[in-house]
């Protein structure tokens, strides 16, 4: 088979594209992916997670603030604009996800279906987060020995909850 | 230069075909992404600040702690050919992202390839654990160890709301994305996999081929994975993804067993003439290879093909790509000398394993 793109050499790399149920074969050579930047597998020019993200990001934001100028919003730390961010759907640093914060929650419930991290937390700087998710849960805990009228764990329960609360005031 | 056995020798750890469930499973991989606080993610680093995180997490290695995993090797990207980078992509231990646009990237791997991690990737850190079978609880432990030691020396960006932050907001969160990858020639053959793939995509997993993002399954290669990052703990994503891929193992393994009692002389035919092909053909094209390496793999684990082992079957899988037989065969090569390679290659490997 020859090269659909330059039709002098053999096609040797084959893909398959689905696009709305319309499937489209494309049989090009070596060369030609190279100029498509295909050579190495997955880097392929064509549809990939952030073309997706970058459609998902076209939606105006929620309560669109009449006074904003939408494309001007920036990153004081890195100097990425939104508009640049829903191009290529990458955030340029990790003070993006504070100064996007207002538009970032919709798209991650697309994305996730959720906006709250509920993972592991890192030893070191998570100390906090770690306390208070532990206070969560033994609120919980305690609601629950409350409601079986088990009055004396709900007490201890309630005084370990007023010690972290203490610490992480402190 | 000498090359290192990471790039001349196509065999890895995670294609021993000893893992559990290895008749289905060729390997489980759980990927973490993490980021330096205070500092740009690489796409927007400046050169001295993409050093820098490389020198920082190079730093963890140089200083004895992952001794742990034995006699580690340390690789900066530039001192690596495109070859070798590719051949690194090939063997799963690096993206393709890695090998042809990061700037100041790195990798440490362990002596056995199960652990790699990649610098200044995507994000500045992406620790991988590769297991051969089906192993993503495993997986998954030997990562998050890894990145505990990474964080006793590093200040990660994490945020108490939105978690472990990273470049693209498909990763926020807990940052991991879990795969498993399937061979499933039954559920292909007996037309079930369509109906199977597109229920896996509704309850948050993603389907692809052998090579990720992008890649067409080949060879009735799938690999499964994860969507969701954010919201759901680690834990509860390595469980839905060990469920479903469970599920779809017992309906492979049941559509196997159905196939070979239904029509045992149809598959044995099938297995045997791409074993006939495979064993003289002279120019053989990568499609081609990947499909009649799946009949015999087929064949192999349905006792249909006493002759071969597993393992050559998963060492072919990475040494007939494009990048190894160069390697092998010497370097630049026209696409039709690659498939004289890869039928030569082919042909010898499974000359020597009968």
């Amino acid at each position: 088979m020859q090269c659909q793109e330059c039709g002098k050499r053999p096609a040797t790399l084959h893909f398959t594209k689905i696009v709305n149920g319309d499937k489209a074969e494309l049989h090009i050579c070596e060369s030609c992916a190279r100029d498509k930047g295909e050579l190495i597998p997955g880097t392929s020019a064509g549809f990939s997670i952030h073309n997706l993200l970058s459609g998902l990001l076209d939606f105006e934001s929620p309560n669109p603030n009449p006074l904003a100028k939408p494309t001007a919003v920036k990153c004081d730390t890195c100097g990425m604009t939104y508009a640049q961010f829903s191009k290529i759907g990458r955030f340029g640093c990790s003070h993006c996800y504070k100064q996007f914060s207002d538009r970032l929650d919709p798209l991650l419930k697309r994305v996730h279906g959720n906006t709250v991290h509920v993972g592991k937390v890192p030893k070191r700087a998570g100390g906090r987060l770690k306390t208070k998710r532990e206070i969560d849960r033994l609120k919980k805990e305690m609601q629950g020995r409350i409601e079986r009228e088990d009055f004396e764990t709900a007490a201890q329960l309630r005084d370990r909850i007023r010690e972290l609360e203490k610490e992480m005031s402190g | 230069m000498v090359k290192r056995k990471f790039v001349k020798q196509a065999l890895s750890h995670w294609m021993n075909g000893a893992g559990p469930d290895s008749d289905v499973v060729i390997s489980s991989r759980v990927r973490i992404a993490r980021n330096i606080r205070n500092l740009p993610f690489p796409m927007m680093a400046a050169p001295d600040q993409s050093l820098s995180v490389m020198e920082q997490l190079l730093g963890v290695a140089e200083n004895g702690r992952l001794n742990g995993l034995g006699k580690i090797e340390q690789v900066r990207l530039i001192e690596l050919t495109e070859l070798e980078k590719l051949v690194l992509v090939e063997k799963h231990l690096i993206s393709p992202n890695l090998a042809s646009e990061s700037r100041n990237g790195a990798l440490i791997l362990s002596p056995n390839e199960e652990i790699s991690v990649m610098i200044n990737e995507e994000d500045h850190l992406r620790i991988q654990c590769l297991c051969s079978g089906f192993q993503v609880h495993e997986a998954w432990d030997s990562a998050s160890k890894i990145d505990d030691i990474f964080e006793e020396q590093v200040d990660y960006a994490f945020d108490e709301k939105h978690g472990y932050l990273t470049s693209c907001p498909t990763n926020v969160g807990t940052g991991i994305r879990a795969s498993v990858m399937m061979h499933l020639p039954a559920l292909v053959m007996t037309g079930q996999i369509n109906r199977i793939l597109s229920a896996v995509t509704q309850v948050g997993l993603a389907v692809r081929g052998l090579y990720g993002e992008g890649s067409e399954a080949t060879g009735n290669l799938f690999q499964v994975s994860n969507q969701i990052t954010l919201g759901q703990s680690e834990q509860e994503i390595i469980e839905n993804l060990f469920q479903v891929a469970r599920q779809m193992i017992e309906h492979e393994k049941s559509a196997r067993s159905k196939l070979v009692t239904e029509s045992r002389l149809r598959v044995e035919d099938r297995v045997r003439r791409s074993y006939g092909i495979l064993t003289q053909a002279v120019i053989m094209d990568s499609k081609e290879a990947s499909q009649r390496l799946s009949d015999i793999r087929l064949g192999v684990h349905l006792g249909l093909l006493p002759e071969v082992n597993g393992q050559a079957l998963n060492e072919l899988l990475v040494s007939t790509q494009p990048g190894f037989l160069q390697m092998a065969f010497g370097e630049a090569m026209s696409p039709e000398d690659r498939d004289r390679s890869r039928a030569e290659l082919i042909r010898s490997r499974l000359a020597t394993v009968s």
